[in-house]
C-alpha cells in the first residue's frame, strides 16, 4: 500500500461523510452529485486495493493475510452497497446510510495500514 | 399511519439495517478468520464470534423484511444480542480469562465503539415503533 494513497482514501471518505451529514441535517435524500463524490471516493479505493495486490505478489503477503484480504474486499464494496442501500430511500434517512457507509471506510484503511506496517512473511 | 411509515426497512429502520449490515458483516468476517486460522487457541470466544455474526445476519435480514414473522424474528435477536452483549461484556470485564481473544461484544463492544450495546437497544426501540405503528 502506498501511504500517501491511504490519507487521500481517508480525506475524500471523511469529507464525503461530512457532505452526506449536510444532506441528513437539511432533510435531503441522497441525489446525482452524491453518486458522482462516491464514484470519486471509489476511484481512489479501487486505486489503492490494485497497488495493495499487485505489491502483495511483488513484495509478499502481509503475515495476517486472510484478515488483509477480507478487509480489501470490504473497502471495495461498502460504498457501492451503502449506495445501493440509501438510493432507495427517498428521505433524509437515505443520506444517513451514506454517513454510515462512507465513515466504515477510514476505519478499514486503518487496519489495513496497521496489518500492512506489520510486516510481510 | 402513512403506507410509507409502516414499511420497517424505510425511514429510521433504513439507516439501522445498514448499520446491522456492517456489524453483520464485521462478525462473520472475524469469526471466519478465527475458526478458519487458529480455532485451538480459544474455541470458546471463536464460537461465541461466530454466534454473535449469526444473530447479527439474522437481526439484519429481518430487521429488513416487513411480514409479521421476521418482526417476531427481528425482536428475538435483537433481545439476544442485547443479552449476549450484556453477558458477555460483564464477563470480560469481571474475568478477562475466560475470553482469551475478543469478539464484538467482549467488553460491551469497546473494540466497535460501544456500538454493540447501544444496536440492540436502538433495534428494539424501532421493533416497538412499528409494531405499535402496524395495529
Amino acid at each position: 500500500m502506498i501511504t500517501v494513497l491511504n490519507y487521500a482514501v481517508i480525506v475524500a471518505s471523511l469529507a464525503y461523510a461530512a457532505w452526506a451529514l449536510v444532506a441528513v441535517v437539511t432533510g435531503r435524500p441522497p441525489r446525482e452529485p452524491y453518486v458522482i463524490g462516491a464514484g470519486v471516493v471509489e476511484i481512489l479505493i479501487l486505486l489503492q486495493v490494485v497497488i495493495a495486490i499487485v505489491m502483495m505478489f511483488v513484495d509478499g503477503a502481509p503475515d495476517e493475510t486472510a484478515t488483509f484480504i477480507g478487509y480489501l474486499l470490504t473497502v471495495v464494496v461498502v460504498l457501492p452497497l451503502g449506495l445501493f442501500w440509501a438510493l432507495a430511500e427517498k428521505t433524509r434517512w437515505g443520506s444517513a446510510v451514506l454517513v454510515v457507509a462512507a465513515l466504515v471506510i477510514p476505519v478499514l484503511v486503518v487496519r489495513l495500514d496497521q496489518i500492512w506496517s506489520a510486516g510481510a512473511a | 399511519m402513512s403506507e410509507q411509515a409502516a414499511h420497517r426497512a424505510s425511514g429510521p429502520g433504513r439507516l439501522l439495517v445498514a448499520v446491522y449490515a456492517v456489524f453483520a458483516l464485521a462478525a462473520s468476517a472475524r469469526a471466519g478468520v478465527q475458526i478458519a486460522t487458529k480455532f485451538d487457541e480459544a474455541p470458546l470466544a471463536y464460537l461465541l464470534s461466530a454466534f454473535a455474526a449469526v444473530v447479527y445476519i439474522v437481526a439484519t435480514v429481518a430487521l429488513a423484511r416487513d411480514d409479521a414473522t421476521s418482526l417476531r424474528v427481528a425482536l428475538v435477536a435483537c433481545s439476544v444480542e442485547l443479552v449476549g452483549v450484556l453477558v458477555v461484556g460483564t464477563v470480560t470485564v469481571v474475568d478477562p480469562g475466560d475470553f482469551p481473544d475478543d469478539t464484538v461484544w467482549s467488553m460491551y463492544g469497546r473494540g466497535y465503539g460501544f456500538v454493540p450495546l447501544v444496536l440492540p437497544v436502538l433495534g428494539l426501540w424501532w421493533l416497538r415503533r412499528r409494531w405499535r405503528a402496524n395495529r
